[in-house]
């Protein structure tokens, strides 16, 4: 039974990645065709008017936009939602296979993750139109779920005795949450990087940015959904530190996970930080929060499967 | 967009450098004396730049403690890096690497930021319980300029307007100041409340884990099944006590370990031997009191007397009898051999200084599940015992346990021993399953396995602070969340009456920090108000 809900779960992860494919060539085909040329404005959809740009997010915006969400980014939208309830089924599905969580190994967490960053992503279309990073997203969803089929994939084991507690559920799921937050966090300050770029007139190439926010817009966008990730990464650390308590011994030792959780709480307390310091708001801040996003995929990563330490449940 | 409101908002109790505070004068300043000096220091390090600065340099002073081995977490790899990296080594050791994270330049670093924070924190508290005391200020000349800018037309008296303007505010939370027909409102005192807290109780972590770090101890101590250890320093194979630990803080317990009962994965093909379970039965006895039966295990620790005791590992304890020629028995206790691998082949050292006519050293292989490898050595298979075999090399010499200095006992320097038993000597290791036993080379006499109980590793912890430390940790958090997501804004609600008659009303806002629904919450007012309106 294990091994079936298993393997299912895997059909349903290639399943996921296939469409996830169709879903980021698309979102790239539209980013191609975002330019100030086409005169396409969608509802909550932003307008490049020249050099002055005119954001229509809020709810009474002109009523204008007769043509709709162009069709590429609708397709890749609603095949993104399709891979995405693959890619739940997926996680689910090893969740009933494990009988437990779906988040004790890397293989799991890296799935598991994932589709949180996905869900994430749908879910802020509701509050504020950043379709235009979904490029970034599904292209992001894809190579890590690529790595972890190829090199992180272990057979369900049950869970060693040290993971058994309910702090697994609580302290790497926020985690995992948190993780989703930052990458979009990232996504953001890297198109406001490109855009202070065109905007200061260095980058005149980049022409898709016309019809994405301005600089500033994306800072502020940026910011929010850091500061959600930032509490969240918080949250963690102390659970994090209370389960140590009960597991360990010590709330705190200075593993490595440990250490690299620190570091990361304190680059983005510094990019906070930033943002209200002279000088630091715009595109400094912005690269802080892609050195910190940088430091969770290395945190994941490197540290997981290089550095030695107490978090050594890879499964690897 | 935010040019004028955000002069009209600059704040003096702001950090200097913040992006609320006034620009700072660009006027060439006076030569400077001593406490000139003094306070412009001062100045740099509670200014929001140096905060910045600090924070990020911790962040990266925090990496090559991760890189390289450190003393507190990692004491072998510490021993393994010096050894592998003999060059090197120096240089770190100068710049305390091992220890990075008590390290002068670390803790300068987090000190520095502390102080920096210190300095920001007082004043701005002293600035907030004012503010919490001032009424909410004037309403600006002209409201056009501000956020949310909106205006209705009204027909009725200003005095009313504002008046029901007035109730609505108070009721939405805000706290109002009438001026000649206009109302002034401001909300949410707690955003910066709960930046206070958070940074205060920052400081609160920092101290408290520092008391309890220095008041408290960990000792740890490997128990075999059936026995049992008093908490005293004595008892302990090995304890860190704090700076200000004295023997008071050891609580007056013992504790026996009854049995340890591990549950292995026997179904799952692919993890067969993996472990589920770790279970050690304890008595406990706390002075004066009747003896009390309890479990610990991985993630449930046992609380007794502000005491924890964990349960951090587990091994086998192979019970050896040895006997000299007559048949008296000269050493028969359990040694704990320390595990190896996940199925628990173990290296156990047994030393014998004492009872036969030369002093007697083992050292060797415990397999609980032994199998034949095909290079004709062992390996074990499975972690419970199956088949529980020991081989051991013996050697013959001074053991080095008479010089008075302290050695490890589970390590056995062979190098000015002789091999009498093993690859090195003509007769080879002796090789024993449980019950069985064999003459020792040279006629020293016989040695037996006699049985094999398990050992559980306990680390024993206590530190008085820990319920502090958990207060200040859930005031961080929540210090967080106020200070983040609740909005602190001002809003104006004002009557421009026209020689006509006719009134307009003018409502506007002004954040105070991140408020992204501020334009929504003004026009939400005044539709609101509009209602009230037709009402009255």
């Amino acid at each position: 039974m294990t091994e079936t809900l298993a393997s299912y779960s895997v059909i349903a992860v290639y399943s996921a990645m296939a469409i996830y494919v169709l879903a980021f060539l698309l979102f790239t085909v539209d980013l191609s065709r975002r330019t100030a040329a086409v005169p396409v404005a969608a509802a909550g959809a932003v307008v490049g008017a020249g050099r002055g740009y005119t954001t229509v997010l809020e709810a009474d915006a002109p009523a204008e936009p007769a043509r709709k969400t162009p069709r590429y980014l609708r397709a890749a939208m609603a095949l993104t939602v399709i891979a995405w309830l693959l890619h739940v089924s997926a996680v689910l599905l090893r969740g009933f296979a494990a009988g437990r969580v779906p988040w004790a190994n890397m293989f799991e967490f890296t799935l598991t993750a994932t589709a949180i960053i996905v869900g994430v992503f749908l879910a802020v279309q509701f509050w504020q139109d950043l379709r235009f990073i979904g490029a970034f997203v599904t292209g992001f969803a894809l190579v890590a779920l690529g790595v972890a089929t190829v090199n992180f994939y272990v057979d369900v084991v049950p869970l060693p005795p040290a993971l058994q507690s309910y702090w697994l559920v609580i302290h790497v799921f926020v985690a995992s949450l948190a993780t989703a937050f930052f990458a979009i966090g990232a996504a953001l300050s890297v198109v406001q990087l490109l855009q202070a770029r065109r905007e200061a007139g260095k980058a005149q190439g980049l022409r898709f940015l016309d019809r994405v926010p301005d600089a500033d817009k994306l800072e502020t966008l940026a910011y929010r959904v850091i500061v959600i990730g930032f509490v969240f990464w918080t949250f963690t650390l102390i659970a994090g530190a209370i389960w140590a308590e009960r597991a360990w011994g010590r709330y705190w030792g200075w593993d490595t996970k440990e250490v690299w959780t620190f570091i990361i709480w304190t680059i983005f307390a510094g990019y906070i930080h930033a943002r209200a310091t002279r000088g630091w708001r715009g595109s400094r801040s912005a690269w802080l929060a892609i050195v910190g996003f940088s430091a969770v995929l290395f945190n994941f990563t490197i540290v997981n499967l290089f550095f030695k330490g107490l978090h050594a449940y890879s499964g690897l | 967009m935010d040019s004028s409101p955000r002069s009209d908002s600059a704040d003096t109790t702001r950090p200097q450098g913040h992006y609320d505070a006034p620009e700072a004068d660009k006027i060439v300043q006076p030569t400077l004396n001593f406490v000139g000096y003094l306070r412009f220091f001062w100045r740099q390090l509670t200014s929001m730049r140096t905060a910045l600065f600090l924070l990020l340099l911790l962040a990266i002073a925090a990496i090559p403690g991760s890189l390289v081995p450190q003393v507190s977490s990692d004491p072998n790899g510490v021993v393994q890096f010096k050894q592998n990296n003999p060059g090197f080594t120096p240089v770190l050791e100068f710049f305390q690497v091992f220890t990075t994270y008590s390290s002068v330049w670390f803790s300068a670093i987090y000190l520095l930021l502390f102080v920096s924070l210190i300095g920001c924190v007082i004043p701005r508290t002293t600035h907030h319980f004012d503010a919490l005391r001032a009424r909410p200020p004037k309403t600006p000349a002209r409201l056009q300029r501000l956020e949310g800018f909106t205006s209705r037309e009204s027909t009725m008296d200003a005095a009313i307007l504002i008046a029901s303007a007035t109730t609505l505010l108070k009721r939405q939370g805000y706290r109002v100041e009438q001026y000649t027909d206009s109302v002034s409102a401001e909300r949410g005192y707690l955003r910066e409340t709960g930046n206070l807290v958070f940074h205060t109780a920052l400081i609160g972590v920092l101290v408290t884990v520092g008391i309890g770090g220095g008041l408290g101890y960990t000792g740890q101590r490997v128990v075999v099944e059936g026995q049992a250890f008093t908490n005293s320093l004595a008892s302990y194979d090995s304890f860190n006590p704090g700076r200000f630990f004295t023997d008071s803080a050891l609580a007056p317990f013992s504790l026996a370990l009854d049995s340890f009962v591990p549950v292995y994965e026997q179904v799952n093909r692919k993890a067969l031997g993996q472990p589920i379970d770790f279970t050690a039965n304890v008595t406990t006895t706390m002075r004066g009191d009747e003896p009390q039966s309890a479990t610990i295990k991985v993630n449930e620790p046992l609380a007794i007397g502000g005491t924890e005791v964990y349960l951090l590992g587990n091994g086998y304890a192979p019970v050896i009898t040895v006997s000299d020629p007559d048949g008296a028995v000269v050493f028969s206790q359990p040694t704990a051999c320390l595990p190896q691998d996940a199925n628990l082949t173990s290296i156990c050292v047994i030393k014998i200084p004492d009872g036969l006519s030369e002093q007697l050293g083992m050292r060797g292989f415990f397999y609980p599940s032994a199998v034949k490898t095909t290079l004709g050595t062992y390996a074990s298979n499975y972690p419970d015992l199956v088949n529980p075999r020991l081989t051991l090399n013996l050697y013959t010499g001074d053991l080095g346990l008479d010089n008075g200095q302290g050695t490890n006992a589970y390590v056995l320097n062979a190098d000015s021993l002789t091999q009498i038993a093993g690859l090195k000597s003509p007769v080879p290791a002796i090789e024993l399953e449980i019950g069985d036993s064999a003459q020792l080379p040279g006629g020293l006499g016989t040695i037996e396995l006699t049985s094999v109980p398990r050992f559980a590793s306990f680390d024993v912890h206590h530190d008085p602070a820990l319920g502090w430390i958990f207060l200040f940790a859930v005031l961080v958090f929540t210090g967080l969340i106020t200070s983040l997501f609740i909005p602190r804004r001002r809003v104006w609600v004002k009557a421009v009456t026209a020689t006509s008659g006719a009134v307009t009303l003018e409502y506007a806002g002004l954040a105070r920090g991140d408020d992204p629904a501020l334009a929504a919450a003004i026009t939400e007012l005044a539709d609101k108000h509009a209602g009230v309106k037709v009402d009255s």
